[in-house]
């Protein structure tokens, strides 16, 4: 047990690692001095003079990884072309609009997904069950921002249920909070509920075919018990999974949908950056949101070993 | 045990059609999302004789809604919103296109060595795990914005965080072929190591990376848009759905055809080739079917 921490932790930090060189030679691979892609063109010559000196550009390359590296370990992402103020700082300040989206997401979507995929399994091959398949498939060709239109348009501007866009802090009331939120949560969470939901009902399908299933039956336990504590629980390691790897899903479509309904959170934030040609903000959302993804998927390889004695080898 | 020569009734007569309608029958998800496709592409490549002008501005016509003039009607800047859909098409058909060709050479290159090659292996396979932990979307935005934009770096910066996938099935296939008993006996057999590579590794992966391939595509086309909507993406004077999108969405309450059409039409191609993939998944690689 301890050996298998070990070893999935450590490959962890293997792979943040990779991500930091990765995203560090991406600047050097670029056309163009990287200096003046980390102070933009109008700095002035003491900015440059400043931003060469601390890269070290003279320094063997490895030198100036680990230099760079050590200054991201400790919080330091650079600073912004644009504003002028740390990256960190920047971040910090989107941090409360995308953590609300997010979780109001992964709720909505993990609730709606799994219960929908229940249903089709023990309804399968019905009306029901195809009609759950036939909106999964659908709900995964349609882009985000289309669905962010479409509900803002049906919702927002016709019928007039719930504000166009915009965010309200939870500070100034739960309520509101939450009317901010139901649109872009469910324009960004519909593929992940489609994702969910397929592999949910692939995996009770087949838990659902296994003998002690039909036991159950047979002794006469009811259909409820059945589908949520016998078969569930050991349908549980493919939907952990899925969840998961999911999350990648949402990451990217958190950037889209911040810019549908004008949240102004970390996606936002990339999204300037575009405009003012500011990498130190791209550089930094990324190695953020990579590290996220990353220790999302330990935490989840982690809660396997909780499901399934099998794994804790 | 007759000897009658009696033609054989109308019903089983092998003709050319009927062979076509079973197959169609069979396959209903694969010839629908087939024939959504191949008129979409026929389109694209015909946009320049059917589309008319997706280019002239005419400021007295903006914002003009749907009529027999403008089917789709007009946009902010009045130009025809109908003939920018349909130019539109092919940019996302040939990102798509290029980008799953791409990645599935690329990766399938890749994977080989991966799958065949010890120490390869070793070393790619973490850089692959890292690429696969960078978002994407993330990815392209850095690339593009470092770059510059053009449809070109658009389809690279696509297809390099799609490759890490490709490798990974690629890496899986070889590693079950490999352990084959006719793989071994022909390496016992002396047979020289590329011989056994293309003739008895290669073939095993071609029906899961077809199947891949379209997925792929799909997914191309929406990071495309995505990336278009975003500023990301394709310079914003070339029509393509994201940037229509991009361009008209302040006057979603007073147009919304500005959005709407782009974006059903992004959608319908999207389904046709995500139908594809199913029927052809379906088909090839029945494994892959219980995955999903």
């Amino acid at each position: 047990m301890l050996a298998f921490l070990i070893r999935r932790i450590a490959s962890t930090f293997i792979v943040m690692a990779i991500v930091a060189v990765i995203i560090f030679l991406l600047v050097r691979i670029a056309p163009g001095d990287p200096v003046a892609i980390l102070v933009g063109d109008n700095a002035s010559p003491d900015q440059i003079q400043a931003v060469r000196k601390q890269l070290g550009l003279d320094d063997p390359i490895f030198v100036q990884f680990w230099r760079w590296a050590s200054r991201v370990l400790v919080g330091d992402l650079g600073i912004s072309i644009f504003s002028n103020e740390p990256v960190a700082k920047l971040i910090g300040q989107r941090l409360e609009p995308t953590l609300s989206l997010a979780a109001t997401t992964i709720i909505l979507a993990v609730v709606v997904a799994v219960t929908a995929g229940i249903i089709a399994a023990w309804q399968v091959g019905t009306w029901i069950d195809r009609i759950v398949m036939g909106l999964s498939v659908a709900s995964f060709s349609v882009p985000v921002f289309v669905v962010g239109y479409v509900l803002i348009y049906v919702f927002a501007i016709q019928l007039r249920w719930l504000p166009v866009q915009g965010y309200q802090p939870i500070a100034d009331g739960f309520v509101e909070w939450f009317r901010h939120l139901v649109l872009p949560s469910i324009a960004l969470g519909l593929a992940y509920v489609a994702l969910i939901a397929r592999i949910t009902r692939t995996a009770m399908l087949e838990v659902l075919a296994e003998d002690y299933i039909r036991t159950a039956h047979a002794k006469g336990v009811a259909t409820a018990p059945v589908l949520l504590k016998h078969a569930l629980k050991n349908a549980g390691v493919p939907i952990v999974t899925v969840i998961g790897i999911g999350i990648a899903l949402l990451i990217g479509g958190v950037v889209i949908t911040e810019t549908v309904f004008n949240i102004p959170g970390i996606g936002r934030l990339v999204v300037d950056a575009i405009q003012t040609r500011d990498y130190p903000i791209i550089q930094g959302v990324i190695l953020l949101f990579s590290g996220v993804y990353v220790i999302v998927n330990l935490l989840i390889d982690l809660t396997y070993t909780l499901l399934d004695p099998r794994i804790r080898t | 045990m007759s000897v009658e020569a009696t033609p054989a009734p109308a019903v089983t007569k092998a003709t050319p059609q009927n062979g076509l309608w079973r197959f169609a029958r069979r396959n209903v998800t694969l010839v629908i999302g087939m024939t959504i496709l191949g008129i979409m592409l026929l389109v694209a490549i015909l946009a320049p004789f059917i589309a008319g002008d997706a280019l002239t501005m005419k400021p007295v016509q903006r914002l003009k809604p749907p009529s027999d003039a403008f089917w789709f009607g007009t946009d902010q800047l009045g130009r025809d919103v109908f003939a920018r859909t349909l130019w539109g098409a092919r940019i996302s058909l040939l990102v798509g296109l290029s980008v799953a060709t791409f990645s599935v050479i690329i990766g399938l290159i890749i994977g080989l060595l991966a799958g065949t090659v010890r120490w390869v292996e070793a070393v790619v396979m973490r850089f692959m795990d890292g690429l696969m932990a960078i978002p994407s979307i993330l990815l392209a935005i850095a690339m593009v914005s470092l770059f510059g934009a053009s449809v070109m770096i658009v389809i690279i910066a696509i297809v390099i965080p799609e490759v890490p996938r490709v490798v990974r099935l690629v890496r899986a296939v070889v590693m079950a072929t490999r352990e084959q008993p006719y793989v071994e006996a022909a390496i016992a057999g002396g047979a020289k190591r590329w011989k056994v590579l293309v003739r008895h590794i290669l073939p095993p992966t071609i029906p899961p990376l077809i199947v891949q391939a379209t997925y792929i595509c799909a997914s191309a086309i929406l990071v495309e848009a995505a990336l278009s909507f975003l500023g990301a993406g394709t310079p914003p004077e070339i029509p393509t759905w994201g940037n229509m999108i991009a361009s008209d969405r302040i006057y979603l309450g007073r147009a919304p055809w500005c959005i709407f059409y782009p974006g059903i039409a992004l959608a319908i191609v999207v389904l046709a080739v995500n139908l594809v993939g199913d029927g052809l998944r379906d088909r090839l690689d029945p494994r892959i079917a219980r995955r999903m």
